[in-house]
């Protein structure tokens, strides 16, 4: 009976519009806000370029957490390794051009997105957690003692991309590397889209659900989650690399326990298991922790677990899925 | 020689400090499942008040930890009380994000209450210098810590195998639902081994406090340690424990003494390797 539903899912996914107009609307939803921020907040494009990155951040932490259900709290070693990949290429070898560094972050941030996942799926629970946070202590102290190439705690400087596609200079006022993030965002957003539509995108949430009835559909769960792991970590690299890109350093911190633990409260403070649910989650802490900490910064580690504790009693779904399930409600009491 | 022998005792010392912390994750986190990412911030709140009182209010040593541990209790009945109850068979993550909740809300109010600075637990006279054994001296107060680990982990022994109470909370570890059912009220077992745990958690905190400085980030800097000890030794195992901290103890140490540069890398890196040999601890049982 229940093998049934299993199949149904996987051979009607392929049957369904694979991007409808629902995704349009999303999209044009993103480039929407893009467009508000940019004439909201002219001076302020820097944040705003942050939060794109940050966004992609999140939006891989949501395929591995939200979508396969791996626990992690070293989520931001993909992160930075897409932003040191991106920034060393720059520094040391001379390549400036921004879409070669770009292609430097994706691939650094699939290996190392293929190390962590081989790493980390070798356990469940909490020896999973522990695992991926001493996997990115492991990177941070390596990131630390390479200094040589990383620059160590004084940060990775001397980046300095050329114009982008040859014509669009990165300016002082950020707007070209606002642009680029949008354009990043937007493109990751469909190809994301698509892939978690997909058969393979179904069977990592059947994965999610019952690991061993996947297996004995004849499914492979590690192979499967490496492969999302892996995916998780280019688009991670992507975000680190627009970071490089956009401030021109690459500090430790993005290697940070913190900005993982961030990321995860951006994650489940949107909601996990929705793309959407991340990107909501991500503007609303970043625009959160921009007020706050300007005002206080004492309190703004307090302010962060107190809206954690409030998160998990009040809106497990997070503000996109306890939205998304009120709209929900009002349509079928209509 | 002199070397390996000041290692061993830092070793030592070091990995019973972690044992008399941990030991209260370890049987928590087995008795109630629970992904306990708070227990380093009570570690630092009891060392936070044997500071304060020993330091500020001039109290003497025995009482200052005294007043840690019931101190810290106090605090930490009514979160159990009314957050971590909420979380009790919830899923990884929900638990996970409701304890470092709790922990960054720790670390910024003591960040705020007692400043970003180092706080020292001052020593009484006698732990104070160092004892001669012949062909070595050694810290006193590193005897005093191992002294403290081993009579933690007899008394738990003890409590454990050997009383009523020890009987019924290895019934509740086993099956909770069952032991309920047998009339286990395994509501006070659990309140009273987090209480338990919480006091030894500030117990651990104030008598290490030489080995692991008081300071607001405390928490966040040794939550990793302690929790990898609890996966490392299996989660509600007292032998899994020591062994684990020992072992553990053992590899920072001598990290740290041998490549001063390299030695958290190495902590790391050894921990991963143990997971990745044994995930599901050294003394684990499979999951009921």
């Amino acid at each position: 009976m229940t093998m049934t539903t299993t199949n149904d899912l996987i051979a009607t996914a392929p049957a369904r519009r694979r991007f409808g107009g629902g995704d349009l609307a999303g999209l044009a939803v993103i480039l929407l806000v893009a467009v508000l921020g940019y004439f909201l907040f002219p001076n302020n494009l820097a944040l705003l370029t942050r939060i794109i990155a940050a966004a992609l951040l999140v939006l891989s932490l949501d395929l591995v957490t939200g979508y396969c259900g791996v626990a992690t709290l070293g989520h931001a070693a993909l992160f930075g390794a897409g932003a040191y990949a991106a920034g060393i290429a720059s520094a040391h070898y001379g390549i400036n051009d921004p879409l070669a560094m770009l292609a430097f972050g994706i691939v650094a941030g699939a290996v190392a997105g293929l190390i962590c996942g081989f790493v980390i799926l070798r356990a469940h629970g909490l020896p999973q957690l522990v695992l991926s946070i001493a996997l990115i202590h492991l990177f941070h102290e390596f990131a630390n003692k390479a200094s040589s190439w990383t620059g160590g705690s004084d940060g990775l400087s001397g980046i300095a991309p050329t114009a982008l596609l040859g014509l669009y200079e990165f300016d002082l006022w950020g707007r070209t590397a606002y642009v680029f993030g949008v354009a990043l965002l937007a493109v990751v957003f469909v190809l994301l889209r698509l892939i978690v539509r997909s058969p393979f995108g179904m069977l990592c949430r059947g994965i999610k659900e019952d690991p061993v009835r996947v297996r004995s559909m004849g499914a492979s769960p590690k192979i499967a989650l490496t492969k999302m792991y892996v995916i998780s970590g280019a688009v991670a690299g992507v975000g680190g690399a627009l970071n490089a890109i956009s401030t021109q350093v690459v500090g430790l911190d993005s290697l940070s326990f913190t900005m993982s633990a961030e990321s995860l409260v951006m994650l489940v403070l949107g909601g996990t298991g929705s793309l959407f649910g991340a990107l909501t989650g991500t503007v609303v802490f970043m625009f959160f922790e921009d007020v706050v900490s300007a005002a206080n910064p004492f309190h703004w580690l307090t302010m962060v677990g107190a809206l954690l504790i409030a998160v998990v009693l009040f809106a497990p779904k997070g503000i996109y899925g306890t939205a998304a399930a009120f709209v929900a409600r009002r349509k079928e009491a209509q | 020689m002199q070397t390996v022998l000041s290692i061993a005792i830092d070793a030592l010392a070091y990995g019973m400090v972690l044992f008399v912390i941990s030991i209260g994750l370890s049987v928590t986190m087995g008795l109630m499942r629970v992904v306990n990412l708070a227990h380093g911030a009570f570690a630092m709140i009891g060392g936070y008040i044997a500071s304060y009182a020993a330091r500020d209010l001039g109290l003497a040593y025995g009482f200052a930890v005294l007043l840690a541990i019931f101190g810290t209790i106090v605090i930490a009945v009514p979160i159990e009380r009314l957050l971590y109850r909420r979380i009790y068979g919830a899923p990884e993550l929900t638990q996970v994000l409701m304890t470092i909740g709790i922990t960054f809300c720790i670390i910024g109010i003591a960040n705020y209450v007692f400043g970003p600075t180092l706080k020292t637990v001052p020593l009484p006279s006698e732990l104070q210098g160092s004892v001669d054994l012949g062909f070595r001296a050694i810290a006193t107060h590193r005897i005093f810590a191992i002294l403290c680990g081993l009579a933690v982990a007899a008394g738990l022994w003890y409590a454990i195998e050997k009383t009523a109470f020890g009987v019924k909370l290895r019934a509740s570890v086993d099956n909770a639902a069952m032991a309920a059912a047998l009339g286990v009220r395994t509501e006070i077992v659990y309140a009273v081994s987090f209480a338990v745990a919480v006091g030894l958690a500030a117990f651990g905190g104030v008598v290490g406090a030489e080995l692991l400085p008081v300071e607001p980030y405390y928490a966040l800097r040794y939550m990793v340690t302690f929790l990898v000890v609890v996966s490392v030794g299996g989660a509600g195992s007292i032998p899994g424990a020591l062994v684990a901290c020992l072992l553990l103890g053992a590899i920072d140490t001598t990290g740290r003494y041998l490549m001063p540069e390299f030695g958290e890398f190495f902590f790391y890196l050894a921990v991963i390797a143990i997971i990745c040999v044994f995930p599901r601890g050294l003394a684990g049982r499979a999951k009921g």
